[in-house]
């Protein structure tokens, strides 16, 4: 009975994730913070979606709550319309802090997301990482200890290590903000192509509008306080998309006003 | 090298002061033989093979009760960590017999299993036990949380987690408490071998209860310098190489 029944729910309801309703908060002192109210969103296998919103409106507790490292407190999750149990390799997280592995080097840490796939032999692993390693640029820093990269460079292994599993869907949560202009660029041209290829779902949090627009399908903004999505814009431009063409800009500019009107919103009611 | 020469002249010109004043008698034989008469104590217990004997009997019995003392630490450190309730019942306890100085354990010891080895290695572990558990616990427990999402995150689970990231993640308490319990098991061991009158074997801490007794103060201060030496080397050899791979690996050294 059960296999046919998810199958007809995955035909009704084609949304490789979707978030039903979800409340979170969190106890602070006596009192209880609203991180989400309520949020309703559905994402189609193989979207790229990107949230924007001002700092501490819940982005990064929602991307938490998809991982399965937190559970609702209303409201439900369901990937492929199953409801999730916990986390689970199909969908990678990309921390916003970098949580790579101290005690290993950069080629220890892209290793470790292969580690749980007992499919690949130990050669197959390793050249799959030396490739994504390669990919981000840091071909010569293999053996280098994690305290030894820079900010930006650690961001990139952190990068590498989440796609070298090729999970279905990847979590990212301001992945790029440690790294400078010219290599942002060419990994958005990398990520939009390793995304096409490989079909995956991705769920994108930054605070930078330009690169919403430049890597999203659909870019929404959230509301602070409780955490709400208040607006939803689709990126109707043909890809893949240069950060710095013309194309992207009224479309980021848009954005922009939006948000700089929910900011103000905000501060004249506090 | 030349950061030898200069700590190299220090104990130099403090031996020789110390020989002088030894030598010309302003200090009383009794209380602080020359270093010359220490230095030939050594060689003639070196040359009759008694010295050999005793560190070797003194050195056996340490590696037995320290390795027994981590063997079950670690694992005990990691259950404690591992469940609340063993820590809440048991962490009191396993607390007060750390502070507990293992001398203390000589007279029951003594009660229990006579005088004998075992005697001395129940003194050894009561000693350094206590100390490994704690560290191993503190470590596991003090491992960011972040750590532990990203790996669920990537699949790990359960015991992969629990091999491949908490024990490594907490490898630097892990060994500064493995490096505690290696001093504790010394001291208990010394306190033990110097109260445990035992006959099967004579090790170091009875040759300096002996000089003690024959009022050898050549023989006391000569144990006490090679007790020094088994320390110093003991430390460089089996805890020297894990901390520098962890200062290189986590970056804690401050060059
Ligand atoms: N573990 C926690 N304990 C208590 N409060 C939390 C916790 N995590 C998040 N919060 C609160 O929830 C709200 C949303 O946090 P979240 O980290 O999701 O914000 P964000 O949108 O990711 O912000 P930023 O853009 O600055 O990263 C914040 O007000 C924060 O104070
Ligand atoms: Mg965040």
């Amino acid at each position: 009975m059960r296999p046919i029944l998810t199958s007809e729910s995955t035909l009704l309801n084609p949304a490789k994730i979707s978030v039903e309703g979800v409340s979170k908060s969190f106890p602070v002192n006596d009192s209880k913070i609203l991180a989400l109210d309520e949020i309703s969103l559905s994402v189609k296998e193989g979207e790229f979606l990107c949230l924007v919103g001002p700092s501490g409106c819940g982005k990064s507790t929602l991307l938490n709550l998809i991982a399965g490292l937190e559970t609702p407190e209303k409201g439900k999750i369901l990937i492929d319309g199953e409801p999730i149990q916990g986390p689970g390799r199909d969908r990678l997280v990309m921390f916003q802090e970098s949580a790579l592995f101290p005690w290993l080097d950069v080629l220890g840490n892209v290793m470790f997301g292969l580690s749980q796939k007992p499919e690949l032999s130990k050669n197959e692993k390793l050249s799959i990482a030396r490739y994504y390693i390669k990919k981000v640029g840091l071909d010569h820093f293999e053996h280098a200890n994690i305290h030894e990269l820079s900010g930006g460079m650690k961001q990139r292994a952190a990068l590498a290590r989440s796609l070298a599993p090729n999970p279905r869907i990847l979590l990212m949560d301001e992945p790029f903000a440690a790294l400078d202009a010219l290599t942002r660029e060419q990994i958005y041209s990398d990520i939009q192509r390793i995304w096409a290829a490989r079909q995956k779902t991705i769920i994108f949090v930054t605070h930078n509008v330009r690169e919403a627009v430049c890597l999203g399908d659909r870019v929404l903004l959230f509301t602070p306080r409780p955490g709400q999505i208040c607006k939803s814009f689709d990126v109707n431009l043909p890809r893949p998309r240069d950060f710095n063409s013309l194309e992207i800009a009224p479309v980021s500019v848009t954005i922009t006003n939006s948000l700089r009107h929910i900011m103000q919103g905000t501060t004249e009611e506090t | 090298m030349k950061r030898l020469i200069i700590p190299g002249i220090f104990i130099f010109s403090c031996l020789t002061a110390w020989e002088i004043l030894a030598l010309e008698e302003i200090i009383p034989v009794i209380f602080l033989p020359a270093p010359s008469k220490i230095f030939s104590y050594i060689c003639a217990i070196s040359a009759d093979g008694t010295l050999f004997n005793a560190s070797w009997i003194t050195c056996k019995r340490l590696f037995m009760g320290y390795l027994l003392s981590a063997c079950f630490g670690i694992p005990l450190g990691i259950l404690n960590a591992q469940f609340p309730i063993l820590q809440r019942v048991f962490g009191w306890l396993v607390l007060g017999l750390q502070t507990l100085p293992s001398v203390c354990w000589v007279p029951l010891s003594l009660l229990w299993f006579g005088q004998t080895e075992t005697s001395l290695l129940f003194v050894v572990i009561m000693g350094s036990l206590w100390s490994i558990i704690i560290a191993t616990e503190t470590g596991i427990r003090s491992v960011p949380p972040l750590y532990i999402r990203a790996a669920h995150t990537m699949g790990s689970n359960g015991i992969h987690t629990w091999i491949f990231v908490l024990i490594p993640a907490s490898f630097p308490f892990i060994v500064s408490g493995l490096k505690q319990g290696w001093a504790f098991s010394w001291r208990s061991l010394m306190a033990a071998e110097i109260f445990v009158p035992i006959l099967s074997g004579f090790g170091l801490g009875q040759l300096l209860h002996y000089g003690r007794e024959l009022n050898a103060m050549d023989q006391v201060l000569a144990i006490i310098f090679v007790l020094i030496l088994i320390g110093i080397l003991s430390d460089k050899l089996l805890f020297s190489p894990f901390e520098k791979f962890i200062h290189h690996r986590w970056g804690t050294d401050r060059k």
